[in-house]
C-alpha cells in the first residue's frame, strides 16, 4: 500500500477516464490504482465504456445534412414546426397550471373571465416574462423585421406599440401557438427597472369588437379586447388603472 | 444575420444533429426540427453571440434549452428502448469494441434520466469540457461531475448485468 499518494477524489477519477488530468496527478493516481484493484477495475471499465460511446455514435456525424437545415432564407423566416407548436402548447399548460389564482385581493372574483384566449395569453406571459436570455425570439433591435414577420404570420398589419410615454420599452417578440385560430404574436415590454408586460395578439374569426374586459389569474392581471379581425390581451403585474392606461395606449395605436 | 453568420454556424450542424438524434432516440424528423429551431434562434440572436466566444458551446446551449423547455415535455420517454431500431450502422461491428457491447452501452445510455444522459453525451460523445458542460446545461460544475459519475456507473452496471444474463442463458 502506498501511503504517500492521496486517494483520488471522484471527480479526479472521472477526469482520469476522460484523460483530462495533468500528467503529474495522472501518474500518481495510476500508481495508486496498482494497489487498489477494485478501483482499477472500475477505471478500466469506464475507459472501455468511454471508447464504446465514442464509437457507437461516430457514424451519425457522416449523415448528409437535409435541405431543411441548409436553406438559410427558410431558416430565418421559418415558423416553428408543428411538433414544437404542440410541444410549446403542452409546456404552456404545464406552466399555467402551476400558478395561484387571485393574487390581487382587490380583484373581484366575478370579474374573472377565463376564456381559452386569455388563458393562452397569460400562460405565454408567465412562461417568458421571467426569461433572461430567451425572453423573446426576435429582439427589439430588429423591430422592423419582427413586426413584418408577425404581421405576415397573423395575416394582419400589426404594430409594436410605442409605450415609452408610459415608461415601457420594447424588448422584442415571438410567435406562439394559439389554441383557437392560427398562430399568436407576443410583444414584450419592460421598464428601466426590469418590470415586464406582454401584449398577446391572436386572430379572431368572429370579427366583432368589444370593450375592455378585465381578468386576473396566475398572479397577473390582464385587459383583453377585440377589434375587427384581431383579439388582444395586455398582461402585467399592475393594478387595474395602470394596466388600463397601457391597454388604451395600445389600442389607439392599433386602430388609428 | 446573413451569409456570414450561417457560414460560421454551418460546420457545427453535423454534431448538433447527432446530439439531437441521440437525445430524441433517433427520431429524425424531430431531431431535424430541433436543430432547425436551434439555428433559427441562433441566427435571429446573432448579436448576442460574443466574438470570440465559444460558438459551438453557445449553439449547444440554445439546443439544450429548446429541448428542455419545449421538447422533452412533449416527448414521452419510452419504457422500453427498442435498440435494434436505432443505429442501423451499428450492425457493422467496430474494430476494438464488440458490437454487442456497443448496443448494450447505447441501450443503457438511453435508459438514463435526461440530465444524466445529457451530461454523459456532452462530455463523452461531444468532448465538451466539464466547464462547458456546466455552462450548456445550466448547472454548477459539481452537479456535472456527480451526474457524470452516476451515469457512468449506471451504464457500467447495466452492461455488466446484460452480459451476465446473456452468459447464463447461453449455457
Amino acid at each position: 500500500m502506498s501511503n504517500e499518494i492521496t486517494e483520488p477524489r471522484e471527480d479526479e477519477i472521472q477526469a482520469l477516464v476522460d484523460d483530462r488530468l495533468d500528467p503529474a496527478r495522472r501518474a500518481e493516481i495510476e500508481s495508486w490504482l496498482l494497489s487498489n484493484p477494485d478501483a482499477a477495475a472500475r477505471v478500466a471499465g469506464l475507459r472501455a465504456q468511454r471508447e464504446a460511446v465514442e464509437q457507437a455514435f461516430s457514424g451519425l456525424l457522416d449523415r448528409p445534412v437535409p435541405a431543411q437545415l441548409q436553406n438559410i432564407d427558410a431558416l430565418v423566416s421559418v415558423q416553428p414546426s408543428p411538433v414544437w407548436r404542440m410541444a410549446a402548447m403542452i409546456a404552456l399548460v404545464v406552466v399555467g397550471a402551476a400558478g395561484g389564482w387571485f393574487a390581487n385581493d382587490a380583484i373581484n372574483q366575478s370579474q374573472v373571465v377565463a376564456t381559452a384566449f386569455t388563458q393562452d395569453a397569460v400562460r405565454a406571459h408567465s412562461l417568458y416574462v421571467g426569461e433572461k436570455r430567451h425572453a423573446v425570439e426576435v429582439n427589439a433591435q430588429e423591430e422592423k423585421h419582427l413586426v413584418a414577420w408577425l404581421s405576415r404570420r397573423l395575416q394582419n398589419e400589426l404594430v409594436a406599440p410605442d409605450l415609452s410615454a408610459q415608461g415601457y420599452q420594447l424588448v422584442g417578440g415571438r410567435l406562439l401557438p394559439a389554441s383557437v385560430t392560427g398562430p399568436a404574436a407576443q410583444f414584450m415590454y419592460e421598464t428601466g427597472g426590469g418590470e415586464r408586460i406582454t401584449i398577446y395578439i391572436e386572430q379572431d374569426e368572429t370579427g366583432r369588437g368589444n370593450d375592455f374586459e378585465f381578468t386576473s389569474y396566475d398572479g397577473v392581471s390582464a385587459f383583453w379586447w377585440k377589434d375587427g379581425p384581431l383579439a388582444y390581451v395586455l398582461i402585467g403585474k399592475k393594478d387595474r388603472d395602470q394596466l388600463l392606461a397601457l391597454a388604451r395606449a395600445t389600442r389607439e395605436q392599433f386602430t388609428p | 444575420m446573413g451569409r456570414t453568420s450561417f457560414d460560421l454556424v454551418e460546420p457545427h450542424i453535423p454534431s448538433l444533429r447527432r446530439y439531437a438524434l441521440v437525445l430524441l432516440r433517433q427520431d429524425e424528423q424531430r431531431a431535424d426540427d430541433l436543430v432547425q429551431d436551434c439555428l433559427v434562434r441562433a441566427l435571429s440572436r446573432w448579436h448576442l453571440w460574443r466574438h470570440p466566444g465559444n460558438l459551438r458551446g453557445w449553439l449547444f446551449t440554445i439546443l439544450h434549452n429548446i429541448y428542455v423547455n419545449d421538447v422533452a415535455r412533449a416527448v414521452a420517454r419510452p419504457d422500453v428502448v427498442e435498440i435494434q431500431d436505432y443505429f442501423p450502422s451499428m450492425a457493422v461491428p467496430a474494430n476494438q469494441v464488440h458490437s454487442i457491447q456497443l448496443r448494450e452501452v447505447v441501450k443503457a445510455i438511453q435508459g438514463l434520466s435526461d440530465p444524466q444522459r445529457q451530461t454523459l453525451l456532452l462530455v463523452t460523445m461531444e468532448g465538451f469540457s466539464y466547464d462547458e458542460t456546466a455552462e450548456i446545461t445550466g448547472v454548477p460544475i459539481g452537479t456535472v461531475m456527480s451526474r457524470l459519475s452516476c451515469a457512468r456507473d449506471k451504464v457500467r452496471e447495466e452492461v455488466a448485468g446484460e452480459t451476465k444474463s446473456r452468459g447464463r442463458s447461453a449455457t
